[in-house]
C-alpha cells in the first residue's frame, strides 16, 4: 500500500523558508503571490494489513513534529 | 563521579565537549555510542554534542532522539541526573520531548556562526550557578537551526518559571522572545544552541566564558 504524508508547518508558526521562496517569486516578477507555505511530503510504502492506527503513530512518532507541524495522510 | 558523552553518527562537538568535561573535572568523560542502550553505572552528567546527527534529514536532531540511547538518557534524565545539550544536543533533546518547544530553520536562512553576547536569566539552576542573574557572557553559536519556536502559552510557562536559561542579547536567529537555552520543569535538563565548551580557555577560545557552566555543575555534580 502506497501512502503520501504531507507534512506541513502549523498555522501561525513562522515559515523563513516559506518567506524566503515568496520573495524569490517577487523578484522573478511573479506578483500576486499571497502566501508561501513550505512543508514536506513523504511517501511510505508500507504492507496492505497496516492499520490507521499505525500509520497515525508513524507520523505522530517521527514523521512530523507536532509541536510545529500537522500532517496528512493520502492513500495513492 | 562518571560523565558520559553521547556520539550520534554526525556529532561534531564530541570532541569538544569531552575536553571541556576532561579539563575541568580533571576525569575524562566515557564516550558512549548513540546505538547502545545503557550509560555507565552511577554517571552522573550526560552532554549531548552539537554537531549534525544523521546529517539533520527529516528535522535536525529527529533520528537522533529515537536512537536506542535516549531511552536510557530519559530514563536517568528522570531520576535526576543533569542533561546538557549543546546545538544540535539541544535539538535532540525538544525532538525527544525531554524539552518543550522546536528549534526552526534560522529566521534569515542564515546559517549564523559567530560570538554572541547572552544574558542569563536564571542563575539558580545546576547549570548557571556561577553566572550572576542578569550577567552579559559573551559565547560562540554555530547553527543554522536554532530559531526556537513554542506556542505563546509554553512560552510564558518557562518565562513564569524561570524556565529560561539564557536569551539573545540581540536577536541572533529569530528565537521566540530571544530564547537562547531553556531548562526542563526539575530543572536537571539544558538545551542551548550556544556553545559553551568553545570558550573555556582564554589562550586558545579569547574568552572563557563558558568554562563556568562546568565549573559549576561539576562541583554540585559532585565531580
Amino acid at each position: 500500500m502506497k501512502l503520501r504524508i504531507f507534512v506541513t508547518l502549523k498555522p501561525g508558526v513562522l515559515d523563513p523558508q516559506g518567506r524566503a521562496i515568496h520573495k524569490a517569486l517577487g523578484g522573478l516578477g511573479f506578483g500576486g503571490v499571497n502566501d508561501v507555505r513550505a512543508g514536506k511530503l513523504i511517501e511510505l510504502d508500507v504492507a496492505d494489513d497496516t492499520s490507521d492506527d499505525r500509520i497515525d503513530a508513524m507520523c505522530r512518532e517521527l514523521l512530523a513534529n507536532t509541536v510545529i507541524e500537522n500532517y496528512r495522510i493520502e492513500r495513492v | 563521579m562518571k560523565t558520559a558523552v553521547i556520539v550520534f553518527p554526525g556529532s561534531n562537538c564530541d570532541r569538544d565537549i569531552a575536553t571541556a568535561l576532561h579539563e575541568v573535572s580533571g576525569v575524562a568523560p566515557t564516550m558512549v555510542w548513540h546505538a547502545d542502550s545503557e550509560l555507565p553505572d552511577g554517571v552522573g552528567l550526560i552532554a549531548l554534542p552539537g554537531g549534525f546527527s544523521y546529517g539533520d534529514y527529516l528535522r535536525s536532531g529527529a533520528i537522533g532522539a529515537r536512537s536506542p540511547i535516549m531511552r536510557a538518557v530519559t530514563a536517568a534524565a528522570e531520576r535526576g541526573v543533569p542533561v546538557l545539550g549543546i546545538c544540535n544536543g539541544f535539538q535532540v533533546l525538544t525532538e525527544a520531548g525531554l524539552l518543550p518547544g522546536a528549534l526552526m530553520r534560522n529566521a534569515g536562512l542564515d546559517f549564523v556562526c559567530r560570538e554572541v553576547a547572552l544574558t542569563v536569566d536564571n542563575a539558580q539552576s545546576v547549570f548557571t550557578s556561577r553566572y550572576g542573574a542578569g550577567e552579559q557572557i559573551v559565547i560562540p553559536v554555530a547553527h543554522h537551526d536554532g530559531n526556537y519556536s513554542a506556542d505563546a502559552e509554553t512560552l510564558d510557562r518557562l518565562e513564569g518559571e524561570g524556565r529560561v536559561a539564557f536569551r539573545y542579547a540581540e536577536p541572533v536567529n529569530g528565537s521566540a522572545r530571544n530564547i537562547a537555552g531553556v531548562l526542563n520543569a526539575t530543572g536537571n535538563v539544558l538545551g542551548l544552541m550556544p556553545h559553551p565548551e568553545r570558550r573555556i580557555e582564554t589562550a586558545a577560545h579569547g574568552g572563557n566564558d563558558g568554562r563556568r557552566m562546568f565549573e559549576g555543575l561539576l562541583e554540585l555534580v559532585g565531580a
